[in-house]
């Protein structure tokens, strides 16, 4: 009874496609710009910190170790540019030894949780069932902890040294990672591609690395990026707390919490670390923020 | 006769156009369109091809990046484009309503439709209490035919099926009883039975209410059971422009034409013809064709044609279409 | 609507029994003699197997998880090493100050993150969106400790606006609960900026702009209660986050709470200590998801309703 001209049109410009094309208009494209100037911005300034880890020596005015009772609380000046601590330390110099710590912290746990927690999530999804209920009830308890409080106690039962933070941050990072990549393969397992591989005999194994994992990989990129700023955070929140990177290491936590008797008198001491901290995690925010808009959309929150 | 129907809403040379990053797409070109009172319009074509876009140009809800860039709405005698604001928002479900497309997503799902309905009342009559309000919904779901209306005034919408809440939609739409009501694909997402009901009550609720209609839709089905006068759109073009007879009798326009051709019909045998489609598909906007954007599809197409716009030819006092093919040159 | 938070509430005690599991066996896989360091220096063998036998110290693990459970069912979670008094005695005390300061933070976080989320939607890309977001993004991107000594150097020394640590009335808290608000505040006031914006796409927006309604209370009547929900979940996310910020905040503005005492119970290897205080402060975040879910559930017709009439 009813005619419609719908079997007319092979390609529909809907008005949503008004909609959508307004989504993407002038001023979200000006935001775009601006997003990726800040994700480029994020970017130079992660790159100017690797170099200034790898060439710490090079780049580091004095020794960052070196004690000398005369040169206590110098103010920055000429000389030192970001004063001295109470041990006459120079506070630049243990600032570019500290990004050492910082990076490799933010580097070093993020990739290994990434990993366990994308080999729980993909083992979780495809095999569904059991296996399924109690990788995502452990994960559920792991997310209940406050991280802080979770990496505390292993902290206390491995002992404070800089292989222990990297063990302490793995085990409270992978549930997140688990959660995603296993929703992922849930989506990914009854696409065709998928079930034509197990359909020809191939390996789940050889079909979860090489059909599941290429897959996630983008939503990989962006969580990873987005781990790290956390992760730095940690580290320095725990040497901070005195379970954390020992001294005399020179970890920004470490530095800010070493300086906070002198606050008063040496507020340098325990303010510059704590910028450093603050720009780097800015930059890694700023970068993975960027990159989420480019390579997932759809990963939002 | 004629001369004494007054125009309710004269639209007369609208261009909107949407500012997107590819470019410049014009939703609605030059588009021109009358709705004498009591009189339902239909106004018809392809997705995209300006409808929607028009109707909401009438209600200034064009969203970024769209923008009306000229032309004249002339409603009640006023141009709707050069009112204020405040204006506007007493005009906009007081005096010109809108219905939706989608019912499952036009209410808020988290307040009652009852409440919903009330509030437009409510903000256009501030003097009325919440009783009087409530009664005055309770009886506006009667007359749209929503049994139980008591009880359904405190349900939420995702308690309706489909149906009911288009009725929602127009009890909403309707409860001021504006001059115009400007429905937007009224009943392409509910299925055939629910959609001829939602017609008919529309064609009801015109004469009780002495409402103008103006019905956008893609369905020729829909245009020939209410319609009195039809516009053809194509392209953010009015393509034709006829009385709802003559349209079926005698259409002109080749994209008429082949609307019309591949609409079922119950009156040939539909297991010896097959149905008819328009080749080509819609025009991207970013890049509309030259001349008649309707060449590249026209099976009648002349040179004219692709280089030229045609303009508007006067078949007779109720018909235009623009087309070469009409034009005495 | 019941059988809905019946659900949650005994799904919640696998979770809570699976925590203290592993805070339990985290715990006791530590080398190291409890009993010769609650002793020190006046060490007596008999006394150590005395002790050993009191504390359950030689029974297998899965014994002693079970007794430990039992026991924390009772609200005994043991004795402090260090202090020698009973745990769960020291976390009440501690915990009225934890609950004050991550209640002041949540409100300061609120009262900063939603307002300045919604403005930043309405009045998207212009200078103020921008200098909220730049805002919340510094809240996020700064170290708690940090940004507390830095309040402490700025409002306490400089200027003297406050207390600049311990905890002695009200005045005490207000410090610390901005700079533990803060770093939420950004992670609210994002999601709510970006919810917002997603809801106003919505058809019945347009609906209710159709309807005559006027701009900004289509934002406050038709878009805020929408865009509001899911930042009901954040809130419950922003429990754990505030427990883990408190145990800095409060070390730093010597504020005697839980966090405090985790800190001080690991400085001092004070087992029971932590345990007790580390199961206390995921019972609270388990709690937490649990009111959120409630909340949410009572906020969303969608739930509230699950009913589809005939």
């Amino acid at each position: 009874m009813s005619a419609n001209v719908n079997g007319v049109v092979t390609e529909e410009w809907t008005d949503q496609d008004y909609e959508v094309e307004m989504g993407n208009g002038w001023k979200e494209l000006g935001l775009n710009f601006v997003q990726n100037k800040m994700a480029v911005i994020g970017g130079v300034i992660i790159i100017l910190v690797i170099a200034t880890a790898l060439f710490a020596p090079f780049i580091a005015p004095y020794d960052p170790y070196k004690v000398n009772l005369k040169l206590q609380f110098q103010e920055p000046s000429a000389q030192f540019l970001l004063g001295t601590d109470m041990y006459g330390r120079d506070v630049l110099s243990r600032i570019i030894y500290g990004s050492r710590i910082s990076l490799l912290i933010g580097l070093v746990p993020t990739l290994i949780s990434m990993v366990i927690g994308a080999i729980i999530g993909m083992i979780a999804g495809y095999y569904r069932g059991k296996i399924d209920f109690i990788l995502m009830s452990i994960s559920d308890m792991v997310l209940s902890f406050p991280s802080l409080l979770l990496a505390m106690v292993v902290m206390y039962t491995l002992g404070a040294s800089l292989i222990n933070i990297f063990i302490a941050l793995s085990v409270i990072g992978w549930a997140q990672t688990s959660r995603v990549v296993r929703a992922q393969t849930m989506s990914l397992k009854n696409k065709e591609f998928v079930e034509a591989s197990r359909a020809i005999g191939v390996r789940d194994i050889v079909i979860m690395f090489r059909h599941i994992l290429p897959n996630c990989i983008s939503q990989l990129i962006v969580l990873f990026t987005l781990n790290i700023p956390s992760s730095i955070l940690s580290e320095a929140s725990l040497s901070f707390l005195g379970i954390g990177a020992q001294p005399p290491a020179s970890s920004w936590g470490l530095m800010v919490s070493n300086g906070k008797e002198y606050l008063f008198n040496a507020p340098w001491v325990t303010i510059s670390p704590g910028i450093a901290i603050l720009i780097v995690v800015l930059a890694f925010n700023f970068f993975g923020d960027g990159l989420r808009d480019v390579l997932d959309p759809h990963l939002k929150h | 006769m004629v001369d004494t129907i007054q125009p309710l809403l004269e639209i007369k040379h609208l261009k909107t156009q949407f500012f997107t990053s590819k470019g410049i797409v014009p939703g609605a070109d030059d588009v021109s369109l009358t709705i004498d009172k009591g009189k339902i319009v239909g106004v018809v074509g392809e997705s995209g091809c300006g409808k929607s876009v028009t109707a909401l140009s009438i209600m200034q809800l064009i969203s970024e990046p769209g923008k009306i860039v000229g032309g004249e709405i002339l409603f009640d005698g006023r141009d709707l484009l050069k009112s204020s604001k405040q204006q506007m928002y007493t005009i906009r479900g007081n005096e010109i309503s809108m219905i939706f497309q989608e019912p499952m997503t036009s209410l808020n799902p988290v307040y009652p439709v009852g409440k919903q309905v009330a509030e437009t009342l409510l903000i256009h009559n501030s003097h009325l209490s919440k009783e009087a309000a409530k009664k005055a919904v309770i009886n506006m779901f009667e007359l749209v035919g929503i049994p139980d209306a008591k009880r359904r005034f405190q349900v939420y919408p995702h308690q309706l099926s489909g149906g009911l809440r288009q009725r929602i939609m127009i009890a909403m739409a309707l409860i001021c009883k504006p001059k115009l009501l400007i429905a937007d694909e009224p009943t392409t997402a509910l299925d055939v039975t629910i959609e001829a009901q939602i017609l008919q009550l529309l064609k009801d609720l015109q004469e009780e209410i002495d409402t103008s209609i103006m019905i956008i839709t893609h369905n020729l089905g829909v245009v020939a059971e209410v319609c009195d006068d039809v516009y053809v759109m194509y392209a953010g073009k009015v393509v034709e422009h006829s009385d709802v007879f003559e349209l079926f009798d005698h259409p002109k326009h080749p994209y008429t034409k082949g609307l019309l051709k591949s609409m079922p019909r119950s009156d040939v045998d539909e297991q010896r013809r097959k149905l008819y489609s328009i080749k080509g598909m819609v025009p991207n906007m970013l890049r509309p064709p030259q001349g008649c954007r309707f060449h590249p599809r026209c099976s009648e197409a002349m040179d004219i044609c692709k280089k030229t716009e045609p303009t508007v030819v006067t078949i007779n006092e109720q018909h235009c279409v623009s087309c070469w093919k009409y034009n005495e040159r | 609507m019941k059988r809905y938070i019946l659900k949650k509430l005994i799904v919640s005690v696998p979770v809570i029994i699976g925590v203290a599991l592993i805070t339990f066996l985290l715990l006791n896989v530590v080398p190291g003699d409890p009993i010769t360091l609650m002793m020190k220096e006046h060490i007596n063998p008999d006394v150590v197997k005395r002790v050993s036998a009191e504390m359950h110290l030689n029974d297998p693990a899965y014994f002693r998880f079970i007794h430990f459970l039992w026991n924390a069912l009772r609200g005994d979670f043991g004795i402090s090493y260090k202090l020698n008094r009973p745990v769960s005695e020291l976390l009440l005390e501690a915990f009225p100050n934890t609950l004050a300061l991550a209640v002041a933070a949540a409100v300061v976080s609120w009262i900063i993150g939603i307002p300045a989320g919604i403005l930043s939607a309405i009045k998207r890309y212009s200078f103020l969106d921008n200098f909220f977001m730049g805002f919340s993004l510094l809240g996020v991107s700064m170290p708690v400790f940090w940004t507390g000594l830095l309040f402490q150097y700025i409002f306490s020394l400089k200027l003297g606006f406050f207390p600049i640590s311990g905890f002695d009335g009200p005045e005490y808290l207000i410090m610390p609960a901005i700079v533990l608000g803060w770093s939420s505040a950004g992670t609210i006031a994002r999601l709510t900026r970006s919810n917002l914006l997603d809801v106003m796409r919505n058809d019945y927006i347009r609906t209710a702009r159709s309807k005559g309604i006027k701009e900004l209370k289509v934002v406050t009547n038709h878009a805020l209660k929408n865009s509001l929900l899911p930042v009901v979940t954040v809130m419950a996310l922003q429990v754990s986050g505030l427990l883990s910020g408190a145990v800095i905040t409060e070390s730093i503005f010597g504020i005697p709470g839980i966090g405090r005492v985790a800190v001080d119970a690991i400085q001092n290897r004070d087992m029971p200590l932590l345990q007790g205080s580390v199961i206390l402060t995921t019972i609270l975040v388990v709690v937490g998801n649990l009111v959120a879910d409630i909340l949410y559930s009572y906020l969303d017709p969608r739930i509230k309703y699950n009913k589809k009439e005939a």
